[in-house]
């Protein structure tokens, strides 16, 4: 395939289309402008998956706690942010206003985790995995009773739109995508590395048995920064029904990813979350513009894979 | 001596439950029955296969799906090329299982338990996506496929795929027994309790874990195969749908997954109770049984059935201090 | 307290064979089905069943079927196709019912074929695409707008190729419904020589499309077939009015499933004028028979209640067509004989609410009612603009036309 520049109708294409539609070979078009783009949309995208997995980054990257009830908090989230929307408020702002109302959920539910399993020691994980699983589900059932089964979209300023920047289309809601993202890597980030709670969070993480000998609490340093984890789904469900419609079993299709995105970066690391996400959104671009869509999640997998195997504490691991 | 004593009693139980199967299907007339009790008895398999790795190991396979979809298309992949009957695409596919067990483990050797867990799930994804994208066997759209007649003596096919899920819950069974009672299982409790302590006194913790992958890998893998016959239909999103890694899971916890007849309990029971739901009230509801069961079970009786008929009979020999 | 109960209970047993005897009398006739009300498939299916409700009241309002009063036996497949085979039996088997129903879409009913032709029962069907297509079923019926597998995309193509189209992108999502249809759109662009210049499958779960609308828009199409699913079109939909498709396509849409749904109408607003789009039924004048007025005035508050599609244009009517046609059948051969059910509905054309509905030899219909209609005018959160004519104009099949297309598509998108 030659690269084709924009604008010029190549006469040569036309045969080349239909002997590959005969064969049934997908045509893929490739121009050095279109893979430009694709990285760049890739880029946005991959924020995107970072905003929504940075939560994950402190409950399971920090605190050890099996989150598969992650994505069902954050579609939580997503349809609390619809519900004010509905009445005019603008869905970020909606995040924001949720942010301590999920702190203090955030709160309840470590306590009540705590209670149930650590304590009592032995093999917490896989009965947190179930025990996680089963709260997912009764989250579901209840977004179904009292939603319905019906898709849910938000109305903003900047979905819809897109603004030129060189050759190049960026959709306006990506870019909020964006902005969103920074700002959480960034705010987690500095909180942990210059607050005094922040340092006894990533304290625990170390060494708990130390903190404890130092006088300090690890259990209510731990319930604090699972509620900060909580809190900071009230945006990033606010991101999800921003970029895409939602629906109650919506949490089945990002479980995977974000558990993807935070294994990848490095249990504990708020700026491998990012990194990690920004990969993956520009791997699964790429792929879909140079080989097919239907390749992007092999291909994003396997790339977690190698990851783990090559390096299994991650890419910014400690 | 109480061994031989007790594989007795089990090798009678396991002849009793078969024949029970095979019974039931010359006295009873509706197929219902055999629809639901098959997928209980394919709940069976999966949940022992999966309590090998998970229950005595201690790795949490989230991979289920991934064996179980590749079970299905291997049967859907030999009956379009050549026809094989059913016996032949579930050995085939006990072989695919345990070659991919035998790769996983592989791959995730340095891998610390969670990890491998969302290396599991990685798995499932991946080879989904490579289903998807395979014509032959149908891909995204799907692959209808015409059910050959019974075999005799059996006069319908669902009766038949009943029978034959008892025989496989037997298999699994059996070897769960084997390798709950032997070294091997010895060893894999060793390291699930601390696996650094155990590869230090001398446990071959790499060619445990390299078995249990296998043993669990084929099993999964030969309960998907059977499933192509009772849908008579294989799509991809069914066949790898999470439903399977979540009820193996479950079924293993609230049975109880220290001994192998936990799995079977559980699978017993959140199988029939989900059977009966269907068949009921019917609605979301289901999947809020599920939750509060798994919450419950988690929650209240951390052994699952299993610890909570010990906690019973403790109570009611009088043992105060009673293992439970 | 505790006797008077149990003088309740001796009362009730007492009494109990005098209502079973006049039961046996006044057996109800049992109709099956499953349907998914969990799962991805949940808003239509819910909205199928409720069609389907409304015209058993309607019926049992006028005495019932044969003099006996109508029962819907109802399981939920979980849109799952695990679901379907024990749930069949069941109904068969145990419950005995006298017709079967299949449930809406193809990935639950696919399993159920072999089943219903070994017991030789008709089947109806809801909704599903090309699922007897191996199976050749004699009593099958399926009840849905598509008539001949090429047809849908055949509409689609004409009316671009009339409006001087020359290639065609086509853009499928990887799921059983979304390839058969587009399959067949490629089927019927090789047949007609019209190259495809970007083709492109794309996995479940997708949540950006920006990428791909960029790469299809430097193919430079002149059509757009799109074979999408509810979440998918919303997005396909965003990015096209974000990134654009470029100025020399003539026309979009065809195949985008969810766009049919009042959540998605209300929330995608003005994004989605101009695409010309797949539909069953619509609120134009040409599309109203006998009853269809009084359906949708029964539908509309039940819906609502049930926090389901208020709307309900998709599903709900042909749930109720369903009704009907089984209503005559059994009526015009005066009992349950399954071949005499299904010679009757082969052999006649039906009067139902969505129109004439006749039925060809491999259970498809006849001809194809699947209408082709463009978005105009279409202005954000409004929904009962859609109850009105004009919003959606039909352009295809011809016997239903309410206006001429619009193109090239960024001009209709004005």
């Amino acid at each position: 395939m030659d690269g084709l520049g924009r604008g010029d109708r190549h006469p040569g294409r036309f045969f080349i289309a239909t002997q590959a539609a005969e064969r049934g070979i997908q045509v893929r078009m490739f121009s050095f402008e279109l893979l430009l783009d694709a990285v760049v949309l890739g880029l946005l995208v991959g924020c995107f998956y970072a905003a929504v997995s940075i939560g994950l980054s402190v409950s399971f990257g920090l605190l050890d706690v099996p989150h598969v009830a992650h994505p069902a908090f954050l579609v939580l989230a997503s349809y609390g942010a619809y519900i004010l929307n509905q009445n005019g408020v603008d869905p970020i702002i909606a995040g924001l206003m949720l942010m301590p109302l999920f702190f203090v959920f955030g709160l309840f539910a470590y306590r009540l985790y705590y209670e149930t399993f650590e304590r009592r020691g032995g093999d917490a994980g896989v009965r947190g995995i179930a025990f996680f699983f089963g709260v997912a589900f009764v989250i579901e059932v209840v977004i179904i009773l009292v939603f319905g089964v019906d898709q849910r979209s938000v109305h903003a300023l900047y979905i819809g739109k897109s603004i030129d920047v060189g050759d190049m289309r960026i959709p306006l809601r990506l870019l909020v995508a964006f902005g969103v993202a920074l700002t959480l890597t960034a705010a987690l980030a500095l909180y942990l590395a210059r607050t005094f709670t922040g340092r006894a969070i990533r304290a625990v993480a170390q060494d708990e048995l130390a903190l404890r000998l130092m006088g300090a609490n690890p259990i209510a340093i731990k319930q604090w920064a699972f509620g900060i984890a909580t809190a900071v789904l009230g945006p990033a469900g606010a991101l999800l029904i921003i970029v895409a419609p939602v629906d109650p079993t919506l949490d089945r299709a990002y479980i995977g990813r974000t558990f993807c995105v935070v294994v990848m970066a490095g249990l504990g690391s708020m700026s491998g979350t990012l990194i990690a996400g920004i990969i993956l959104g520009v791997v699964e671009s790429i792929v879909l513009t140079l080989y097919g869509a239907s390749w992007a999640p092999a291909i994003s997998f396997a790339m977690l894979l190698a990851v783990l195997a090559v390096r299994p504490q991650g890419l910014m691991g400690r | 001596m109480q061994q031989a004593e007790r594989g007795w009693i089990f090798w009678t139980a396991a002849a009793l439950f078969v024949g029970a199967a095979a019974f039931a299907t010359l006295a009873i007339k509706n197929e219902y029955p055999f629809f639901a009790g098959y997928l209980i008895l394919q709940f069976m398999v999966l949940a022992t296969a999966w309590n090998i790795l998970g229950g005595y190991a201690g790795y949490v396979n989230f991979g289920t799906s991934a064996f179980f979809g590749l079970g299905v298309y291997t049967a859907v992949f030999l009956f379009k090329a050549t026809g094989a009957p059913l016996l032949v695409q579930i050995a085939a596919a006990a072989a695919v299982g345990a070659l991919l067990g035998f790769l996983v483990g592989l791959l995730t050797l340095r891998m610390r338990g969670i990890f491998f867990s969302i290396a599991t799930i990685a798995l499932t994804i991946i080879i989904e996506t490579f289903i998807i994208n395979w014509k032959f066997v149908g891909g995204a759209t799907g692959m209808p496929m015409i059910r050959p007649p019974a075999t005799a003596p059996f006069d319908s096919y669902i009766k038949m795929l009943f029978v034959n899920g008892a025989v496989m819950v037997v298999i699994a069974v059996a070897l769960a027994r084997f390798i709950q009672g032997s070294w091997i299982g010895r060893g894999l409790r060793a390291l699930r309790d601390d696996e650094l302590a155990a590869a230090c006194s001398g446990v071959p913790t790499l060619k445990l874990k390299l078995l249990a992958c296998v043993i669990s890998g084929a099993l999964m893998c030969a309960a998907g195969a059977p499933n192509a016959m009772y849908l008579s239909f294989a799509d991809p999103a069914s066949a790898f749908n999470l439903n399977y890694s979540v009820s193996a899971l479950a079924m293993s916890l609230i049975g109880g997954t220290s001994h192998w007849i936990g799995p079977v309990l559980g699978a017993l029971l959140l199988g029939s109770t989900q059977q009966l739901l269907t068949v009921t009230i019917s609605s979301e509801v289901n999947v809020l049984v599920l939750g509060l069961m798994l919450i419950l079970f988690v929650v209240g009786a951390p052994e699952g059935l299993l610890g909570l008929f010990r906690r019973m009979r403790a109570r009611f020999s009088g043992d105060a201090g009673g293992r439970a | 307290m505790k006797r008077r109960s149990i003088l309740a209970a001796l009362g009730l047993l007492l009494a109990a064979p005098l209502c079973t005897s006049t039961a046996i009398a006044q057996q109800p006739i049992k109709i099956g089905m499953s349907m998914p009300a969990t799962g991805g498939l949940a808003a239509g299916g819910k909205s199928s069943l409720i069609g389907i409700e409304i015209w058993r009241d309607d019926i049992n309002a006028k005495g019932g079927l044969l003099g006996r009063k109508v029962e819907l036996v109802v399981y939920d497949d979980k849109s799952s196709a695990a679901e379907s085979p024990a749930i069949y039996a069941k109904l068969v088997d145990i419950d005995k019912v006298d017709l079967l129903f299949a449930p809406y879409a193809s990935v639950q009913t696919a399993p159920i074929l072999p089943f219903v032709k070994e017991r030789g029962l008709v089947l109806i069907g809801n909704f599903s695409f090309q699922v007897n297509a191996k199976v050749q079923h004699d009593m099958w019926f399926n009840n849905a707008p598509w008539g001949p597998p090429d047809s849908w995309a055949a509409s689609f193509i004409d009316i671009g190729t009339k409006a001087g189209a020359k290639s065609i992108a086509i853009l499928a999502a990887d799921q059983e419904f979304a390839q058969n249809v587009a399959k067949t759109t490629k089927a019927v662009a090789s047949a007609r020589s019209i190259p495809i210049v970007y083709e492109q499958n794309y996995p479940p779960n997708t949540v950006e499309f920006s990428a791909m609308i960029r790469a299809l828009k430097a193919a430079k199409p002149d059509m757009v077939f799109v074979a999408s699913y509810p979440p998918d079109s919303v997005g396909i939909l965003r990015a096209v009015n974000e990134i654009g498709v470029g100025d020399n396509v003539k026309i979009f849409g065809g195949g985008m499933v969810g766009l049919q749904f009042a959540s998605n109408l209300e929330s995608m607003g003005a994004l989605l004028n101009g695409v010309i789009n797949y539909n069953s039924w619509l609120p134009e004048p040409s599309m109203f028979f006998d009853g269809t007025k009084e359906f949708f005035a029964k539908y509309a508050p039940r819906a609502t209640e049930a926090k389901v599609d208020p709307l309900g244009y998709y599903l709900a009517p042909f749930g109720y067509a369903m009704g009907q046609m089984v209503e005559a059948a059994v009526n015009a051969t005066k009992g349950f004989d399954q071949k005499a059910i299904a010679k009757y509905l082969r052999e006649n054309e039906h009067k139902t609410i969505v129109g004439p509905i006749a039925f060809s030899p491999d259970g498809e219909r006849k001809v194809s009612a699947t209408l082709q209609a463009q978005y105009r005018g279409v202005v954000d959160k409004n929904l009962e603009q859609f109850k009105t004519a004009g919003k959606q104009v039909i352009l295809f099949p011809e016997n239903v036309k309410t206006g001429e297309v619009i193109v090239p598509f960024e001009k209709a998108r004005k």
